[in-house]
């Protein structure tokens, strides 16, 4: 799912060959980054082509028929995991839209004030503070969910919605995405220019830097937010309570019935295929303001 | 059982947070206080169903005696056991958790688990001896209530094996035969395959062999992974491998379900719980595939190992450990409760009068053809041989699956691949901080 990026990315990149030269050898040139290209784009989509063909396949059909040949039983797919105890399914998605969107957003929010800080003040420890953010960076979160755990566990606070919420706020890779971008988009000379005007600090960040950083921050949000919706082991560490699941761990338990029950293969394909769709779409919506990018990064200095 | 790459990473990523956890340290539950009051407990299972079997619990005895049980599914598997084991080390681990039996001298030694030998009263009669002996590790200490147990049997298409003209095989022997005969008849059918991703068959047949992998004397254990018993198992699998009398693909994968389905694997070494699985692995072959024991090593024996099956433990976080045991017992032997996990989870009782009553009256669907199915199966159950399972099962297994996976796959030596998995496991127990004698 992470991938999405790079798939739409693909044939785009793919269409806009190189200017300089003639036509003669740019079609000659153009060619072999198509194909990889094409190559790169049917080796991510293949496996999402797999799901798609594969929810629509009843249990006889799925292992029985042509891989790629739609089976019949989308319909009866859809019914038997919508029965599954009760519809838990879509509480799982509201959860996982819950953890994603909120953590997100959030998390976002987080970055964006701490990048922007970090990019424009000047206070001691600036670099220092940084550099442990870095390290942060380079640690991977799967190292932290026990000791977070035994954390949460201090204040009370396993098996609750905050218990999968409050870890993920604060996203190291985010804040140094949000300095990065904010050092390059908010020239100093339109902060000072602010001030000169006599607008507070947290106005110049509200009126005038944040409009500036949307591109970037808009990135984060869907960094995070892709992060938190394929997260599975800080939940799986947080939540024993199913109703409290977001849809990796539910479609986990599915899968994991224990050796008397055979796993439900068509239901979780099925869920799969489901949980994705959110996914592409907020893709899709959310493209558009990487076209932003372009018109609102020139501010002249 | 199908066991994701992504189960068994989470499962190895939290044992190396969880860092080395040290000696066995039994856990004892002389404190718990006589229960007085409404008691509300929490617990943890898989299996499919048991929300039903809570909610029985909850509207009869459990309203009579105030103790309200809330059910919270999980995944089964190796991840379950180190989640349970992390939440024990943050003491907020829930009063009742379903384990497998190789799992319960994880969790004995880890102390996650509470002796409840004086709360379960006379449980111990329902239950066959070697059945019995999985949960309390051969101590005098209880530390579950069996569930569901799975014995080891024979599965084939009884369809198919006419239409070869194969005869059931009663002996090892015969089984290579079997699959030899059938070899010459269709060279593109296997008889069977010898799947390098399920190390708890392979621990079954060690087990029918008379493997005693894990065993204690005093304070010492022993590994004994590629003692006598295993190492014919291993060689007796190798060679078939080896000369192509059968195939090497792993179980439980797309192409698997269609080798069965399609008749191009027309036999199955697996479980009592065989049955849910061909449903959905093999639709097409409903009512085709026939049930007999487990062929044995000599004509005059009769014994059958077990792959999977679970137990109900109570833990040492519990603050109602009397209240939670009185539940456990209830839950594996009351008739209505078994019957109801048998028809919704599809388990098989470890309680021995519930396996001939209620859900086990008529055979499965799959099986509609095999009128005495269950009163066949309780027979083989009886049948059952002792197990003797460790304190680091896991990494036996992940290493089976390593060092058999590429045996298998080379088709090389079964025994340097069975001495790989005795050499891991023995270090492994000595830097947990086992004491290990050679």
């Amino acid at each position: 799912m992470s991938s999405l990026a790079v798939r739409k990315a693909a044939p785009a990149a793919g269409t806009t060959p190189g200017t300089a030269q003639g036509p003669p050898l740019r079609r000659r040139i153009a060619l072999i980054p198509t194909i990889t290209l094409l190559l790169g784009a049917v080796y991510t989509l293949l496996p999402v082509a797999w799901v798609v063909i594969a929810s629509t396949k009843s249990g006889s059909e799925l292992f029985s028929t042509f891989t790629f040949l739609p089976g019949t039983g989308l319909m009866g797919n859809l019914k038997d995991l919508n029965a599954y105890r009760d519809g838990v399914y879509w509480k799982w998605m509201g959860n996982s839209a819950l953890y994603a969107g909120l953590g997100a957003l959030l998390s976002t929010g987080v970055s964006a004030f701490s990048g922007y800080a970090l990019a424009t003040y000047r206070f001691k420890g600036r670099e220092a503070i940084f550099n442990v953010l870095l390290a942060g960076v380079l640690m991977p979160p799967i190292i932290l969910a026990i000791p977070q755990y035994l954390l949460m566990a201090k204040a009370g606070l396993t098996d609750s919605y905050l218990s999968v919420l409050l870890p993920q706020i604060l996203s190291p890779y985010g804040v140094y995405l949000s300095r990065v971008y904010a050092a390059a988009a908010v020239p100093a000379d339109v902060v000072e220019a602010g001030r000169m005007d006599g607008a507070s600090e947290w106005r110049i960040f509200t009126r005038i830097a944040m409009p500036m950083m949307i591109p970037g921050m808009v990135t984060v949000f869907l960094f995070q937010f892709v992060a938190v919706w394929n997260n599975f082991l800080l939940p799986y560490i947080m939540l024993s309570d199913d109703e409290k699941f977001p849809i990796t761990l539910g479609l986990f338990t599915l899968l994991q019935q224990g050796n008397s029950q055979p796993a439900l293969y068509t239901l979780v394909i099925t869920g799969a295929f489901l949980a994705v769709l959110p996914l592409i779409a907020l893709f899709l919506v959310i493209q558009r303001f990487w076209s932003l990018d372009l018109l609102s990064g020139a501010v002249k200095s | 059982m199908p066991n994701t790459k992504r189960a068994r990473l989470v499962a190895s990523t939290i044992a190396i947070a969880l860092g080395a956890t040290a000696l066995a340290a039994c856990g004892s539950s002389d404190d718990s206080k006589a229960d007085s009051g409404p008691v509300n407990l929490t617990f943890w299972s898989w299996a499919p169903g048991m929300d039903k079997v809570v909610d029985l619990w909850n509207k009869g005895p459990g309203k009579k005696d105030q103790i309200t049980v809330t059910f919270k599914k999980q995944a089964s598997g190796d991840t379950l056991v180190t989640k349970i084991l992390t939440a024990h080390k943050a003491k907020t681990g829930p009063d009742l958790v379903q384990a497998e039996y190789q799992a319960l001298p994880t969790l004995v030694s880890n102390g996650a688990v509470a002796d409840i030998s004086k709360e379960i009263g006379d449980a111990k009669s329902k239950f066959a001896d070697g059945v019995w002996g999985q949960v309390t590790l051969g101590t005098d200490a209880v530390y579950a209530v069996p569930q569901d147990i799975g014995p080891l049997m024979f599965y084939y298409r009884a369809d198919l094996f006419k239409k070869y003209g194969l005869t059931v095989p009663t002996t090892w022997d015969q089984f290579a035969e079997t699959a030899r005969a059938l070899k010459k008849k269709a060279p593109d059918v296997d008889l069977t395959t010898f799947s390098a991703n399920d190390a708890g068959l392979f621990a079954g047949l060690a087990q029918q062999a008379g493997a005693k992998w894990w065993t204690t004397s005093g304070n010492k254990w022993k590994v004994g992974i590629n003692d006598a018993a295993t190492q014919k198992v291993a060689k007796f699998w190798g060679g078939l491998v080896k000369e192509g009398a059968i195939d090497n693909q792993p179980m439980y994968t797309p192409a698997w379900n269609k080798a069965l389905d399609t008749g191009k694997q027309i036999a199955w070494v697996s479980a009592v719980w065989a049955p849910g699985v061909l449903t959905t692995a093999a639709p097409s072959a409903k009512g085709k595939w026939a049930m007999a024991p487990l062929p044995q090593w000599s004509a005059n024996e009769d014994v059958t190992g077990s792959w999977g099956g679970s137990s109900t433990a109570v833990t040492t976080d519990s603050k109602h450990q009397a209240a939670a045991a009185k539940f456990a017992a209830w839950l594996n032997t009351n008739g209505d409760a078994l019957d109801t996990m048998a028809k919704e989870g599809g388990i098989y009782p470890a309680s021995t009068s519930a396996q001939l009553s209620g859900a086990f009256s008529n055979p499965p669907a799959y099986f509609s053809n095999q009128a005495d199915f269950y009163t066949k199966a309780a027979e083989i159950a009886k049948t059952t041989a002792a197990s003797a399972w460790g304190p680091n099962v896991n990494v036996a297994y992940t290493t089976f699956n390593d060092a058999f996976g590429t045996a298998a796959k080379n088709k090389s030596d079964f025994v340097t691949a069975l001495n790989t998995m005795q050499d891991t496991t023995l270090a492994d127990m000595k830097k947990q901080g086992f004491e290990v004698s050679q």
